[in-house]
């Protein structure tokens, strides 16, 4: 079985971003870029399940500017065997990458995807459940664990108040939750490795897709700042803090 | 220009963050209609069309609908999408299930995260963990969003008199299948929509201590229990007690941290707040940043000091 693994590059997690001075986004000039981070779990879970032979071969997707080519080539020093790029200089919206994930479904024919469940730049958490939808897919969001056997694939959700279980029917859309795994440290020869390997490059237009955004950002702002408290000496000076001046307790 | 409000419910009842969406969408249209699909769910039902400000309860009734999976779902907001201007959701775990897939098979972007509604189509939402607000305008036809609750004011649960209406089920061909969940029994109030939080962070140092120091806390303050991610990544907390960036949301009246640091993730989920306070030993905590109050001691003794003088 092929598995689909679309990785994302964003500010690296531990950038505090800045809003630049005209409002038109962040600073993004200069600063550490990475894979999202629930992107490197999801590729390491394909490589635990090649690892145990459930998939045959691990192709990481990513869209975006040239520079994603890094991305990529991270992801194949992790496991991925092979890389496509959907070269594209422009913004790219979340419902853009979908269509073009369902263009190399069809190309590809996996039988796995696993997306991270949100990027860590514009927070969106949508493309999984997209893809899912546009290729007419059952999808298990939010993954914390993932078993594979008889053509179906077991997976348990994280929700709010605790976990549910789902069975789907292969192929699916699996999106990834923090604690579906810890990611490996990639190793120096793992990533010579990682450059031979084979990366091929496409164009929206190669796989007739329109990506023309849908959604305009007309202004990008500072969230408002809370203003500093105070330190308090003891615990019965924060009782009477509590109770007198906030009145919350 | 109807909005529509897909309810989070639990067949009996509606679920809080579902007012705080009418709210919103109340606020992109002056007409709101709320669907609910379910099995069995003549109640939630009842109680949608008591919620101040709903004109219309549309209720999709099928044993398919039980578990609201996101492929059974989707369908049944797609089949009646072509009436509304705006779709909105609780931009909760099983909200942020079902929206974007509502979303791509209608072909329109999605709005995730609303925290505030600038007018019909224009939305301020969060990005980057918090650190930067966008405004963003929707260029298509319908609008589909997925509404941040703590950006709203809950509508009133009652007062409203709503003509429920029953929709045939749509059936989907559905290729998965509920199996079962675990969800934690609790007397607790639900974190999203507790008044007082209690949360706890690597300090505590193992999940014993973590129930022994915090638990009486809570139970004193009839709060519910948070956690950091450092916390439930050492297992002294349960995963879904995670406030943060990719956790819950939160916005309590009051919201005490004990012994959590406040890295950037945590604080993208706590910071609206109304009164923060943090208990902490390290005087350099990047908590103090935002705490109304803070208080520099080492939790193991604060805290039950705290009890007792509460």
């Amino acid at each position: 079985m092929k598995v689909l693994v679309p990785v994302k590059r964003v500010v690296d997690y531990n950038v505090k971003v800045r809003v630049k001075s005209d409002g038109t986004g962040v600073d993004i000039a200069n600063v550490k870029m990475s894979m999202n981070p629930f992107d490197e779990i999801a590729v390491e879970e394909a490589v635990r399940l090649k690892e145990k032979g459930v998939v045959t071969e691990i192709i990481a997707v990513s869209c975006g500017v040239t520079q994603c080519q890094e991305t990529l080539r991270t992801a194949m020093a992790i496991g991925a065997d092979r890389a496509i790029l959907v070269e594209c200089a422009d913004e790219l919206q979340p419902l853009a990458v979908a269509k073009l994930l369902k263009a190399l479904i069809d190309k590809e024919q996996p039988g796995l995807v696993i997306l991270g469940k949100q990027a860590i730049d514009d927070d969106c958490n949508q493309t999984g459940q997209m893809l899912a939808a546009l290729a007419g897919l059952p999808q298990g969001t939010f993954a914390s664990k993932v078993e594979v056997a008889d053509g179906q694939i077991n997976v348990t959700r994280e929700v709010d108040g605790g976990s549910e279980t789902l069975k789907l029917t292969l192929p699916a859309i699996i999106t990834t939750d923090l604690r579906l795994n810890e990611p490996r440290y990639v190793t120096l020869p793992n990533i010579m490795k990682a450059k031979k390997k084979v990366l091929e490059v496409f164009k929206p237009a190669d796989l007739g897709v329109d990506v023309t955004p849908r959604i305009k950002t007309l202004k990008v702002s500072e969230p408002p700042k809370r203003g500093a408290g105070i330190k308090v000496p003891d615990v019965a000076t924060l009782v009477s803090k509590l109770k007198n001046e906030a009145k919350v307790i | 220009m109807v909005a529509l409000v897909i309810a989070e419910h639990d067949n009996a009842t509606v679920k809080g963050a579902t007012l705080n969406t009418v709210t919103a969408a109340l606020q992109c249209s002056g007409d709101v209609h709320v669907l609910i699909a379910g099995s069995g769910a003549a109640g939630a039902a009842a109680a949608a069309a008591q919620i101040a400000g709903v004109a219309k309860v549309l209720h999709a009734d099928a044993p398919g609908l039980d578990h609201g999976l996101a492929e059974s779902v989707a369908a049944q907001v797609v089949a009646i999408a072509a009436g509304y201007s705006h779709i909105l959701f609780p931009a909760t775990a099983s909200g942020k299930n079902v929206a974007p897939r509502v979303a791509a098979l209608l072909d329109v972007a999605q709005i995730s995260d609303a925290t505030q509604v600038i007018s019909a189509d224009t939305f301020e939402r969060p990005i980057y963990a918090g650190n930067a607000i966008a405004t963003v305008q929707s260029l298509d036809p319908t609008k589909v969003i997925t509404v941040r609750t703590t950006g709203f004011d809950p509508a009133a649960a009652t007062g409203g008199s709503a003509v429920v209406e029953s929709l045939t089920a749509v059936a989907a061909s559905v290729s998965s299948t509920f199996i079962g969940s675990e969800i934690a029994k609790s007397d607790r109030p639900e974190l999203t929509a507790a008044k007082i939080i209690v949360s706890g962070g690597r300090a505590l140092g193992s999940s014993e201590k973590f129930n022994d120091v915090l638990t009486p806390l809570a139970d004193k303050l009839g709060a519910a229990l948070g956690a950091s991610r450092a916390a439930v990544d050492a297992g002294y907390a349960p995963n879904d007690w995670q406030v943060g960036q990719t956790g819950k949301i939160v916005a309590p009246q009051l919201y005490v941290a004990v012994g959590i640091s406040g890295a950037i993730q945590h604080l993208a989920g706590m910071k609206d707040s109304k009164v923060i306070v943090a208990i902490n030993k390290d005087p350099e905590a990047p908590i103090f940043s935002v705490a109304d109050y803070g208080l520099e001691a080492d939790l193991f003794s604060a805290v039950p000091e705290l009890i007792n003088s509460l």
